[in-house]
């Protein structure tokens, strides 16, 4: 707002085009609660790792060769032969794992805190558009090395269009742009998969002027009513989200260099044949719950729309969720309600990646209702009966009460 | 908080933990385990070990398994002069040309290309194999669940059938193998080839030599990655504890 | 932590030392990042083994000219006629803008093997045309003698001959 920058060349460019007096004011002066954990790191992290995301895929994409023919061998040329591609893709392929961990916790942090309440829905909303297209784009990325997995999970997402009443095999056609999934599916997989990152950035762009705008919440779930609430958000998120990325960068090394196929699945290492399905299709770790969703429904239209009904239903959380009081700290059942909730995701996670036999059907039947009872039915009621603990007055108070016992602690 | 922080990311470790088992558990059996020397967070592959695995691949597996993405100059990975890979090399033949009357023409390989196939094609491996198709070894030990115990396993898991057993005609039993009906009959047998650092050429050392080689062979790159990871984590270390040290300076005006 | 003014003096240094033991380490862990980055559009070690080509010299004729590719780009193998190599060897090296003899540019006078790439800016000369009887660059008028010699013309310097050695008489190895 009263950025006034003194550097001659800095003010021309002012002048004519405020951009870094935009940036100075978001990363800079931006009045951030001065009392957020490291649950708000997830944020920075997952564009952290959109970044990594583009980069290392502009550089895989020197190498690679989008036709059935030359993909496969094309990834094992990066692999083999490029210098340090070994490094770069596997960066991109566990980078695909990182960002979507990061972004899976900062999604559970906003419910958590109840982040996506008035006057936040909007963001909500960017964000969710983000995640959708976050699923796209790593579902047409796991096809482009064109194994096993590629190709037959690329065979059954897409056919999941065919639940469509008279027009779904049309569709499916269209999207193959044949009558299998080919070379025509190949090439445009990998062609959208190079434009929808940038897509992403743009929806990023919004998702943090909407942030910007209302400004961040935090573990109190209280609005800033003082300027002692609050700090600029440089130095103190800069340095504070600098150390939360170094420790992430330690977990993400873990995996890229001492358990890079760990995340994988080695059928995607034999090349893909359209003549023979694998025993056991799974895709990758991040789709299971809506997997599991997806096959707890024994019928075909009714699987697909309870699959899309579970992210659908998230842009209603908003108005779903009737309780006034934004954090869970201040809510004792919605609390515990949303320990049930993760776990419930879990499960579902965990029977993703089960076979569809025996105690996996019901489980993931008793899941997949639970995930919708949560959400429809609970989430509304809670909001209406639960008796809410004593809010602090104001975010500083709350800081200051916790004070001395953390320094009891820090001292003993 | 940190309540929250340790619940869920003992969750998650549950949740990633049970992936991998989920993958793992195709089929009932358990595989053999051997502590293999390029194992763990240190490990580089056995040389000589690999060196002994490349004769067993040509003398034995190479009739019927390519080992397509492999190129004869990378045998330097594992110890080989450039002479001892020129000679590897050009015992195979490849077509090559067109050559100035515009026909194909015979040489023999050099460092730069890759094994040979055994088959021109698919149809043509399957037809010499009774309908079998033996793929190619390049990437086999990352194309299984836990692939180099799976592979030490399968080579050293042939034994005769349970009475109760229905074995199809011409296919061989496997204790390892998925479903134990397995087209390949059993490859090695006590000295099928001859070690010439006199290493006995036992079934269990031919497998565990071939196995290593065949890592080798799907992940070339293991021992650049390790170290430079161990290099990177190490630096990750310190950067973060500075990072942190940097952090309490400056919030210590805050709290 | 028992004094006073000295301490603060201490705290300041630390703090300034922290700051730029951060600032350091962060700028070379990125330099270090961004190394693979630039190191793989590098040739890769495919690209790298196939540095060498071999040519059969058989079969071309007294006067003729094949064209062969090494390393992606094209090699001139020039069977040079007595008349060519005289010409060659008949020159005053001062009038030449790139001053080299004929000697230094074969193995064998008489086989010219040099990279067909114009040094003005890369096009493919054409053979027998020019004012010099060797080659022409259509591109922007380079003229070269039947040593490949730059005599006329924008291009700075002489064709560029590769490294290469006669494995026998009728066989060169490029590379």
């Amino acid at each position: 707002m009263s950025f006034e920058p003194k550097n001659p060349a800095v003010k021309w460019l002012e002048d004519r085009l405020p951009i870094t007096g935009m940036l100075h004011h978001a990363l800079y002066e931006y009045p951030t609660p001065k009392n957020l954990s490291y649950w708000w790191t997830f944020g920075s992290l997952a564009g952290v790792m959109l970044v990594v995301q583009i980069v290392t895929g502009i550089v895989l994409a020197m190498h690679y060769t989008p036709h059935v023919d030359l993909a496969f061998t094309s990834v094992e040329h990066i692999m083999r032969d490029v210098n340090y591609g070994w490094l770069i893709r596997y960066m991109h392929a566990n980078g695909a794992s990182m960002f979507f961990i990061v972004v899976y916790l900062h999604i559970f942090r906003g419910l958590y805190y109840g982040s996506y309440k008035a006057p936040r829905e909007l963001l909500w909303w960017l964000g969710l558009v983000i995640f959708l297209l976050m699923m796209a784009t790593a579902f047409m990325g796991y096809v482009l090395p064109w194994g096993q997995m590629s190709f037959w999970g690329a065979t059954v997402i897409t056919n999941l269009f065919s639940a469509i009443p008279v027009v779904g095999d049309s569709i499916v056609t269209w999207l193959w742009g044949g009558f299998a999934v080919d070379n025509p599916t190949l090439n445009r997989f990998f062609s959208l998969h190079y434009l929808l990152p940038f897509v992403i950035v743009g929806i990023v762009i919004l998702h943090i002027w909407a942030l910007h705008t209302n400004g961040s919440n935090n573990p109190t779930g209280l609005d800033l009513k003082s300027k002692q609430d609050s700090i600029p958000f440089h130095p103190y998120y800069t340095v504070k989200d600098l150390y939360g990325l170094a420790i992430f960068l330690i977990f993400f090394s873990a995996f890229l260099f001492f358990a890079p196929n760990y995340l994988g699945h080695p059928d995607n290492y034999i090349p893909a044949n359209p003549l023979v399905t694998p025993a056991h299709i799974v895709p990758e770790w991040y789709f299971l719950p809506f997997y599991a969703i997806l096959r707890a429904v024994p019928d075909k239209l009714g699987g697909v729309m309870l699959m899309f009904g579970a992210i659908a239903v998230l842009f209603a959380l908003p108005w779903l969720d009737k309780s006034r009081i934004r954090s869970a700290r201040f809510r004792p059942i919605y609390k515990q309600l949303f320990w049930v909730f993760v776990a419930d995701c879990i499960l579902l996670t965990y029977i993703g990646g089960k076979p569809p036999e025996g105690a996996f059907i019901i489980w993931g039947r008793i899941a997949t209702i639970y995930y919708f009872v949560h959400i429809l039915i609970l989430l509304p009621l809670v909001g209406l009966f639960e008796k809410p603990k004593p809010l602090p007055a104001s975010i500083s108070e709350d800081v200051l009460s916790k004070k001395p016992a953390s320094e009891e602690a820090a001292n003993a | 908080m940190l309540k929250l922080l340790t619940s869920l990311s003992i969750a998650a470790l549950v949740s990633l933990a049970s992936l991998g088992s989920a993958q793992a558990a195709g089929d009932a059996v358990e595989l053999k385990s051997v502590d293999w020397k390029h194992g763990g967070i240190f490990g580089t592959y056995d040389r000589a070990s690999a060196q002994r695995g490349l004769q067993v691949y040509r003398e034995v597996c190479a009739g019927c398994h390519g080992l397509g993405l492999v190129a004869f100059r990378t045998l330097s990975d594992l110890g080989f002069s450039e002479e001892e890979i020129k000679a590897i090399a050009a015992e195979s033949e490849y077509q090559d040309g067109p050559d100035g009357d515009g026909e194909m023409f015979d040489r023999p390989g050099k460092p730069s290309d890759s094994f040979p196939s055994p088959f021109p094609n698919e149809q043509a491996a399957r037809a010499s194999n009774g309908g079998a198709y033996p793929p190619d070894l390049s990437l086999m030990s990352k194309a299984r669940p836990n692939g180099d115990d799976y592979l030490y396993s399968l080579l050293t898991g042939y034994e005769d059938a349970p009475a109760d057993f229905n074995l199809a005609e011409g296919m061989a039993y496997n204790a390892y193998f998925p479903g134990h009906q397995i087209a390949m009959p059993s490859p090695l047998s006590a000295d099928a080839v001859e070690y010439s650092d006199g290493t006995p050429a036992t079934v269990d050392q031919m497998a565990k030599d071939v196995t290593v080689f065949l890592a080798w062979a799907a992940e070339p790159k293991l021992e650049q990655r390790k170290s430079i990871g161990l290099r990177v984590i190490l630096f990750l270390l310190i950067l973060a504890g500075v990072f942190y040290a940097v952090k309490r300076k400056v919030w210590s005006d805050v709290h | 932590m028992t004094t006073t003014t000295p301490e603060e003096e201490n705290g300041v240094k630390r703090r300034d030392f922290l700051y730029i033991a951060a600032g350091g380490l962060g700028a070379v862990g990125t330099a270090a990042a961004i190394w693979p980055f630039i190191s793989q559009m590098n040739p890769s070690a495919d690209v790298l083994a196939l540095s060498t080509t071999e040519v059969d010299l058989d079969g071309i004729e007294t006067g003729s000219e094949v064209t062969v590719v090494w390393q992606g780009k094209p090699v001139f193998v020039r069977h040079r006629t007595e008349e060519d190599i005289e010409r060659a060897e008949d020159v005053d090296l001062a009038d030449l803008p790139d001053p080299q003899p004929d000697s230094e540019r074969v193995i064998n006078p008489e086989w010219l093997i040099m990279v067909g790439i114009c040094t003005h800016l890369g096009c493919v000369p054409l053979k027998g045309q020019g004012d010099f009887g060797g080659w022409f660059c259509p591109c922007h008028g380079s003229h070269y003698d039947t040593s490949g010699r730059i005599r006329k013309g924008p291009a700075p310097a002489n064709l560029v001959i590769p490294p290469y050695e006669f494995l026998n008489d009728s066989n060169i190895k490029i590379g």
